[in-house]
């Protein structure tokens, strides 16, 4: 494989990185990079544990060669708490407690703030719309949705539509 | 062609634990420097909270903030000895273990603690918020952590504590075949609501009701999201997951998430949930085993609210469409 130049925008980060051409944006990130939140799962486009924003849309990172984010924007779960404080939507997947064994979380969250980045107000059918390329193992689905309508009601101002 | 309906129940008696030569756990508690405690096992959370139930079952018995307590699951090469996490055991035998082994400590650290204020152990009682104090005179008490510096630093001593639950091995009786293949039962029972397409054969589940004793929920929250879990779980097993082919040999069996299917979030029903609580006289503050059994009673529910809907009986899983058909032609021929 050729070595080629890559530069993209990382949460806040630029990375500036020599890669080998046929490496996937999945691989860059938790092997290169060492950002293990996004997580290797069926490694072929159909479990959504790898889901990242790539300019603000939810995208497989195993199906992505890095070398196709050059000059973009990739955002991961490391990138959506601030400095410490948690983003609503990791407060409520804690508080609504919808993650188990945790490893298809930051892949929903991800999910789902592709969703409320572009849609502030959604109904449970949205949600499950947007959620409906992750797969979950242990909880069953309706505490994941229960959490991300809660985040979006609190991001709204603590108003929460009837689902 | 028609969408029917149909309704079925099932209940489910689930042992906790298991017995094939005896089922032990054991725990070691110790505490640290900055008066946390180290909960020593060779469990392992596997995302159903065993770390969280551990340390509340910990921090109750010690009587300190469950904050405080930090749970290592971390080699079951070093580790005390635990038979697995397994069984919908671990609550119950685990559970105990840590029961046996902070009483231990508790002593060791109401001794220290004792020593300390100069007063008589037998005195002395924990606030659960990091404090000991004289039993009606939270006045005079010491901290939990000033305490572990003098065990540590002044009085040359461990606040430690060895634990281990074993339910014994139970031999079949020869005449009757009779045996104690477990501790204590754990009940349900789900009614199931479906929607049979008569002409797709597709199932769909509308609701699933369900009832639960499980002694007592040690974290109620832990306990409905096992429950909610496990209904998916038991609807995917009933109406979509398997490794054999659906058609003529492997080479067409599922391979991937594309082909082994399992209900999307799409394909939830109405879930509603009651737990009843009835604490079992052997269980760490009286809880059961509340975890592999809530994929079972859904299962033969969906089934038998499949008979009732279009008459037939499916006896092997999954419930597909095809099958449904296939058992549809046969009951009109």
């Amino acid at each position: 494989m050729n070595r080629i130049p890559l530069r993209f925008h990382l949460n806040d980060a630029e990375i500036g990185e020599f890669i080998d051409s046929g490496t996937t944006l999945l691989s860059l990130l938790r092997d290169k990079l060492g950002l293990t939140a996004t997580k290797s799962g069926c490694n072929q486009g159909s479990c959504g544990a790898c889901t990242v924003l790539i300019n603000g849309a939810p995208q497989l990172s195993c199906l992505v060669l890095a070398a196709r984010c050059e000059g973009k924007s990739v955002a991961t779960l490391e990138g959506v708490s601030d400095n410490g404080t948690l983003h609503p939507l990791q407060r409520a997947f804690m508080d609504g407690f919808a993650a188990q064994c945790g490893f298809c979380t930051p892949g929903m969250i991800i999910a789902a703030k592709a969703l409320l980045d572009r849609n502030p107000d959604p109904d449970r059918g949205e949600v499950i719309d947007a959620i409906s390329g992750n797969i979950c193992r242990c909880t069953g689905y309706e505490p994941i949705i229960d959490a991300i309508l809660a985040a979006a009601a609190e991001m709204r101002g603590g108003k929460r539509k009837s689902a | 062609m028609a969408k029917q309906r149909g309704r079925g129940m099932a209940s489910v008696n689930y042992p906790t634990g298991m017995n094939l030569g005896g089922d032990p756990s054991q725990a070691l508690i110790h505490a640290t420097t900055t008066g946390s405690f180290v909960v020593t096992l060779s469990s392992v959370d596997l995302g159903q909270g065993l770390k969280t139930i551990m340390a509340q079952i910990c921090a109750e018995t010690l009587g300190i903030p469950t904050d405080n307590v930090i749970v290592d699951t971390a080699d079951t090469d070093t580790g005390p000895h635990c038979m697995g996490t397994f069984a919908s055991r671990g609550t119950h035998r685990i559970g105990n273990a840590i029961i046996m082994a902070a009483k231990e400590a508790r002593a060791v650290l109401l001794e220290v603690a004792a020593e300390e204020l100069e007063v008589n152990a037998a005195d002395l009682e924990t606030d659960g918020k990091g404090n000991i104090q004289i039993k009606g005179s939270p006045g005079k008490s010491i901290s939990v952590l000033e305490t572990a510096l003098a065990a540590h630093f002044k009085h040359g001593r461990t606040i430690s504590g060895r634990g281990i639950f074993l339910q014994p091995r139970s031999y079949p009786e020869p005449e009757t075949g009779r045996m104690t293949p477990a501790t204590c039962y754990a009940h349900a029972c789900t009614v199931a609501e479906v929607e049979v397409d008569t002409e797709t054969g597709e199932v769909a589940v509308l609701s699933l009701k369900s009832a639960y004793e499980v002694g007592r929920a040690l974290n109620p929250r832990m306990v409905e999201q096992q429950i909610v879990g496990g209904a998916w779980m038991g609807i995917s097993h009933a109406l979509y997951e398997t490794t054999e082919p659906y058609y003529p040999d492997r080479a067409h069996g599922p391979v991937d998430f594309n082909e082994y299917l399992m209900p999307g979030p799409g394909d939830l029903p109405k879930f509603e949930n009651v737990v009843i609580e009835r604490p079992a006289p052997d269980g760490p503050y009286g809880a059961k085993g509340v975890g592999e059994m809530t994929a079972n009673s859904p299962i033969p529910a969906i089934a038998n609210a499949i008979y009732d809907a279009v008459g037939v009986r499916i006896d092997s899983l999954p419930i597909t469409p095809e099958k449904v058909l296939r058992a549809l032609k046969a009951q009109a021929a």
